[in-house]
């Protein structure tokens, strides 16, 4: 489903990404992980087809197409979500209107019909009760003094009501309580399908305790260092990252 | 029919009286001759069989403005007018409109239906289909039926000088007097065309009145004139403004709006104006010089101002608040949008004389391309104005790097007890912000127009439904073109 090749990309000319090759399949889930600072993120937004994020070498092929040729618009209605490590807020834009606006154009670009006021508000409040969203945060501007929680879990709603292909996950993890986590990964457990590939990007091994994933890739200096089963999210755990940089070194 | 369309009905149908009206008096020509001078404000006058009284109003207003010189105090670049070079009467011509949408100009119609006009009352802007108006002369006679059980005049300016007279003599020119400046004083000499409304004491007005679309049929325009008074708790809403872009050959409009309050009463002026703006190298457009002011003569009454300013080329307009009435109550709120070579100088005045008199200033400016939005506004206290209170808020928004915005606050005050706020702040269209919705599937255009929507929320809210839809729709189309 999603196959990277040699990935090369830079940010205002200093390279970021030095060959970075993944390979994801319908169903499965990945892990992501490394040190702050190994590329992580600026994985996530080439992706997305964040600007400024300049792609140097490499390809990025999506059920065998060219991703990164596409807009981001193009690759979000392609099925591509990218949950955001801060996701941004927009003042004076209600939530629910914000949901419906990107679910409408996603229906658009796929040739389908958009969904009405009554319709939609369905289809929310059925996925908001599950991830325990409540009718009062749907009201409120889009993110605009909400908890850190809140933005995650506003973010699991996003990803739940747009149900994308590939969902990427930028340390949904970090600034979560134990307790948020769960919910989050409960959420996502939810979304597992055999259509449906994940990529989680994460510093910490705590968020795959809840969320296995069927992979572990460890990113650093650019590249993917070491590949393995979820067991390998552990021994990072338990040993850090020092040992495996020091091998690659 | 919807309540908009049968306003439409009655405004077209006004209009079709009144041009009947214009060619019974004469003329050989429906224009006066070009320029201006005492002899055509004066064939202004006899062509719409005016009283004397109104005559010598003109007349001074014509010599006094022949004293003065055109205000450069705001921050616009104001190409040259000739005023000579003008006509200051022109009948609507009886021109053949198009029989059907297929002969109207495509851009119109797809612009209509961005705004998501009904069909049928796209055929009425584009002047199509006269018929199915007097077709329904039924839904005008209830409507105007209506207002006259509750005693509510709503009619054309030069009407009320024929019908009314005594209330027009005694308000005209009582708030905007014709001295007042350059473009009102000229406004005065030569109006020709405008709305007078009169809700009688104790009624609340049963429908939102509207001049809607009289002024994209009517094709004229350029000195409107509109009086409304509201006597003792009465309380009154109007919404002017045009949906669509105007065709407009005409480049200077010079309005004046006239708002009395007694007490107790409370009226509320709603604008969505949209003229010409020019294209997109700054050619062409509407100047917008008007002068608008409400009098809050009585005791608790309260005059609101809503705005939302998306067209002409330069817009030099700052609706007020004269308060005088104990406890009388001052509102503005405004959104200016500005793109390409359009520049906008707006804002308000509130003048506090009445005791605990409090106003409030919502001011959202927005600006894109090479675009220029100046906020002026004054806020003043008078020794009266004993524990006076006002409110201002400004919010600049650019979009892209060419473009201005500025911020003149004008504070004065003579009474130690009142008080005064005013808060302002700038900001650019977040790169995080529009990534974010494009991410969520969103498109550009309309990742702009969701964010600029809701930088404005505070002022759309207080549009009349109808209205409040409409602008965000046309929020989103000015600033087309305006990224990427």
């Amino acid at each position: 489903m999603l196959e990277i090749r040699d990935l090369h990309a830079s940010v205002e000319d200093q390279a970021i990404l030095n060959g970075v090759s993944l390979s994801v399949g319908p169903g499965e889930v990945h892990a992501v992980m490394g040190p702050n600072g190994s590329g992580k993120s600026t994985l996530s937004y080439v992706l997305s087809g964040r600007e400024g994020y300049e792609v140097d070498r490499g390809e990025v092929l999506y059920d065998g197409r060219d991703l990164l040729e596409l807009e981001p618009e193009e690759r979000a209605a392609a099925g591509l979500f990218l949950a955001f490590q801060y996701p941004v807020e927009i003042p004076g834009v209600g939530t629910m209107t914000f949901l419906r606006t990107a679910l409408n154009a996603l229906r658009r670009g796929r040739g389908e019909d958009e969904l009405d006021a009554m319709q939609f508000l369905r289809v929310v409040r059925q996925k908001a009760r599950a991830l325990g969203i409540g009718d009062d945060m749907l009201k409120r501007a889009l993110n605009v003094g909400f908890s850190g929680g809140e933005k995650k879990r506003n973010e699991m709603l996003q990803l739940a009501i747009l149900e994308p292909r590939l969902a990427i996950l930028d340390e949904t993890d970090s600034g979560l309580d134990i307790d948020a986590l769960k919910v989050v990964a409960e959420g996502v457990n939810a979304l597992r399908s055999p259509d449906r590939a994940m990529l989680i990007i994460t510093h910490y091994q705590r968020l795959l305790d809840h969320i296995v994933p069927d992979r572990v890739h460890v990113l650093a200096k650019g590249r993917i260092l070491r590949s393995g089963g979820s067991e390998l999210a552990r021994e990072l755990e338990a040993k850090g990252y020092a040992e495996i940089l020091s091998e690659a070194a | 029919m919807s309540r908009v369309a049968a306003e439409t009905v009655e405004q077209v149908r006004s209009l079709g009286d009144r041009y009947k009206y214009g060619f019974v008096t004469d003329i050989e020509s429906e224009q006066a001759p070009k320029g201006l001078n005492e002899d055509i404000v004066r064939f202004i006058s006899a062509i719409k069989d005016e009283p004397e009284w109104l005559l010598e109003w003109r007349l001074e207003a014509f010599r006094h403005w022949q004293t003065m010189t055109e205000p450069n105090w705001a921050k616009l670049g104001i190409p040259m007018i000739d005023y000579q070079d003008a006509y200051y009467y022109s009948a609507p011509k009886q021109k053949e409109g198009p029989k059907s949408l297929d002969e109207v100009d495509p851009e119109l119609l797809a612009t209509y239906d961005k705004l998501g006009i009904p069909l049928r009352e796209q055929e009425m802007l584009a002047g199509v289909a006269v018929d199915a108006v007097f077709d329904s002369v039924s839904v005008a006679t209830t409507f105007k039926a209506k207002l006259e059980e509750h005693g509510v005049i709503f009619c054309p300016i030069s009407e009320a000088v024929q019908n009314h007279p005594d209330l027009v003599r005694k308000y005209l020119g009582s708030v905007v007097p014709y001295t007042d400046n350059f473009f009102a004083t000229l406004n005065s000499a030569v109006f020709t065309d405008g709305s007078f409304v009169f809700v009688p004491k104790g009624v609340r007005c049963p429908m939102e009145l509207s001049t809607y679309f009289r002024i994209n049929a009517a094709n004229t325009g350029q000195f409107e004139r509109t009086l409304i008074i509201a006597e003792d708790s009465s309380y009154v809403s109007y919404l002017e403004g045009c949906t669509a872009p105007m065709r407009d050959e005409h480049q200077l409009h010079a309005a004046v709006v006239e708002l009395v309050a007694l007490d107790d009463a409370e009226i509320k002026y709603s604008t969505v104006q949209n003229w010409y703006p020019g294209d997109e190298n700054g050619v062409g457009g509407i100047f917008n010089f008007v002068t608008k002011r409400g009098a809050c003569i009585g005791a608790r009454s309260k005059i609101s101002w809503t705005q939302v300013e998306t067209g002409s080329a330069i817009t030099w307009k700052y609706p007020s608040c004269m308060l005088h009435g104990a406890d009388s109550v001052g509102e503005f709120y405004s959104i200016a949008i500005t793109n390409n070579y359009q520049q906008a100088d707006t804002g308000t005045k509130m003048v506090h004389m009445g005791p605990r008199s409090r106003s409030r200033v919502i001011s959202k400016g927005i600006s894109a391309g090479r675009a220029s939005n100046a906020y002026r506004g004054l806020v003043k206290m008078l020794p009266g104005a004993t524990s006076a209170r006002n409110y201002t808020q400004c919010d600049s928004l650019l979009i892209g790097s060419k473009c201005g915005a500025h911020t003149f606050p004008y504070i004065e005050s003579q009474n130690r007890s009142a008080r005064v706020e005013h808060e302002a702040t700038t900001s650019k269209i977040d790169d995080d912000q529009l990534f974010y919705c494009r991410q969520r599937g969103i498109g550009e255009e309309e990742a702009v127009a969701l964010i600029v929507n809701g930088f404005c929320r505070e002022v759309l809210q207080q549009l009349p439904m109808e209205f409040a839809v409409e602008a965000q729709k046309l929020v989103g189309i000015s600033l087309e073109g305006s990224v990427g």
